[in-house]
């Protein structure tokens, strides 16, 4: 009867243990918008997204500028990341060498392991200076230079993604190919890559949340301009950016307060509805596989 | 093109790809150590900045990251494991159990700097905790525990079915069994999830940027006062331009810190994958 009790007493802690990512996201989305919507009450939604001018001084916020910065910065990586990391985890799943792969794997983990403010330190001081030296720019602080710093850090999780989901491929649909008559290289291109492209899109998906909702890397190198950017020599200023520049001028309770988090809930809508997207597209492979 | 031509250059090409992704890592790490190993000394690591550190060193930074770090594993590896025990130990299979793995996705998933504005709402404001290692510390630890809880789950799902019933079969009770056979046979696994948290932890900067971090070169006395932290200090010496040589000295030590924290997990893995 005791040992009962005392089990059941044990369970339920632990149930609330297992609970509590899902009570911290509640309270994320509690905190977030309690003081996010206070500013649709000085701004309307349409004025807020489309708004061009962001002036706290005048009271006038429009986060159009932010928002296309954004989406920008993360085309621009997503172009450098998804061949270079799609390549790497084709080599990976299929080519490499045990002893080759022993090397490559590690080093892909401890990429994705430094810290996001050292990517923006290296960028800052090399590739920004890379762009406005060899590539003649009044500029380097730029879209472009925040896309290949981005473009770095997502590597990691476009290979693992997608090495882990070409890997799941059943054997037989390659050895049939071979058999076929197929070069290994066409078995790869036509059979292997195809067959695994939902955990592909997963792994693409997931990196452009995490290169939408990167703070630390972008900031040092885009230039933070608050004006639309309108080429990627332009500079711009992400959604990210802004909330980290502007959250320790802003006094509690003001107006540009809660419009920098209104600009937080932008960001959280944005990366949760790219995450069940990816959830969504890595299931259907697995179901499938 | 021959096809058999066609394979051969798109091998050279998988073969380049690969040699990139590498020569990014190298590059990078090459460069902070090249440029802040001038940087590095006795001084540096062991006095308090001056001038806002565009002298001095950035022992406070160093010992404000371990508080904060420390905080954070201390905060999240309980409720992680205990999270992991009820799912692998406690619960079937079930929707309930779908839902639980994620959340723990979802919150994985949430940017660094929404955890910032979280924490200032919630743990700076509204419960009244200000701008402090236990605000810093307690956003670090929601951060890194999607990462805890899920390495936990993964080892101790790895734990043999016939042990735990071999321990059944000798009368012990399920926490018995728990406390003597599964946590034992799994705490390599749980403890490769603890450093990865401690290095994340260690690194970030925009969660603790609003609820902790400060340029004050004073040691905190207690967790309810604001510390210096190594990343929000590279970032201030570099935004603001003060001194980069100091920036990329503050950024080895960081690099230095991730890098051992990895070496340790492969070792752990490793001295794993030897006993089986």
């Amino acid at each position: 009867m005791a040992r009962r009790l005392s089990e059941d007493m044990v369970k339920g802690i632990l149930g609330i243990c297992a609970i509590f990512s899902i009570i911290i996201i509640f309270l994320i989305i509690i905190f977030l918008f309690r003081e996010g919507l206070e500013a649709f009450s000085y701004t309307n939604v349409i004025d807020f997204v489309f708004g061009r001018e962001w002036n706290p001084s005048k009271e006038t916020f429009g986060a159009a500028a932010f928002i296309v910065s954004s989406l920008l910065v993360t085309v621009g990586a997503i172009v450098i990341a998804v061949p270079i990391g799609l390549l790497t985890a084709i080599f990976l799943a299929e080519l490499s060498p045990q002893r080759v792969r022993e090397i490559v794997k590690p080093a892909i983990e401890l990429l994705a392991g430094i810290p996001s403010v050292i990517f923006g330190l290296f960028g800052l001081i090399v590739i920004v200076k890379y762009i406005r030296i060899t590539l003649d720019q009044p500029t380097g602080e730029s879209i472009l230079a925040g896309s290949i710093i981005l473009a770095i850090m997502i590597l990691p999780t476009i290979i693992s993604i997608s090495e882990d989901s070409l890997r799941q491929v059943p054997r037989a649909y390659k050895e049939g190919s071979l058999a076929l008559g197929a070069t290994h290289w066409e078995s790869i291109a036509r059979i292997i890559v195809p067959s695994a492209s939902s955990g592909i899109m997963a792994s693409i998906i997931l990196g452009v949340g995490r290169a939408i909702g990167e703070t630390m890397a972008v900031v040092l190198v885009v230039g933070n301009v608050e004006k639309l950017p309108t080429s990627f020599f332009d500079s711009g200023e992400p959604l990210t950016s802004t909330i980290l520049l502007e959250m320790g001028e802003a006094a509690v309770g003001s107006p540009h307060y809660y419009s920098i988090f209104a600009l937080g809930i932008l960001l959280f809508l944005i990366v949760m509805v790219l995450n069940i997207v990816s959830n969504v597209w890595l299931g259907r492979g697995l179901k499938r596989g | 093109m021959d096809r058999y031509t066609k394979q051969t250059i798109m091998k050279g090409v998988l073969w380049a790809s690969a040699l990139i992704t590498i020569s990014f890592l190298v590059i990078i790490i090459g460069f902070i150590v090249y440029k802040g190993a001038p940087a590095i000394s006795w001084e540096f690591l062991t006095e308090a900045p001056r001038r806002s550190g565009r002298l001095g060193g950035i022992f406070p930074a160093i010992v404000g990251t371990i508080y904060l770090a420390g905080l954070a594993v201390l905060v999240a590896t309980p409720i992680g494991v205990g999270g992991a025990l009820f799912l692998t130990e406690f619960s079937k299979e079930s929707k309930f159990t779908r839902f639980i793995r994620f959340g723990a996705d979802t919150l994985n998933g949430v940017p660094s700097i929404i955890f910032g504005l979280f924490g200032f709402a919630f743990l700076v404001y509204y419960m009244g905790f200000g701008i402090s290692i236990l605000s810093g510390g307690l956003t670090l630890a929601f951060m890194i525990l999607p990462t805890v809880f899920r390495t936990a789950e993964e080892a101790i799902r790895a734990v043999p079915r016939w042990d735990k019933e071999g321990s059944y079969a000798l009368g012990a009770t399920k926490l018995q069994t728990i406390w003597h056979v599964v946590l034992p046979q799994s705490i390599s696994g749980i403890v490769t999830g603890i450093i990865l948290g401690l290095g994340r932890a260690a690194g970030e900067t925009a969660p603790i940027i609003f609820t902790a971090a400060i340029l004050n070169p004073v040691l905190p006395e207690s967790i309810m006062q604001p510390t210096m932290a190594l990343p929000a200090h590279l970032y201030t010496l570099t935004s603001e331009g003060i001194s980069m040589q100091n920036a990329f000295g503050t950024a080895l030590v960081l690099i230095v810190i991730v890098l051992v924290f990895n070496m340790l997990v492969s070792l752990i893995r490793k001295k794993k994958a030897l006993r089986r």
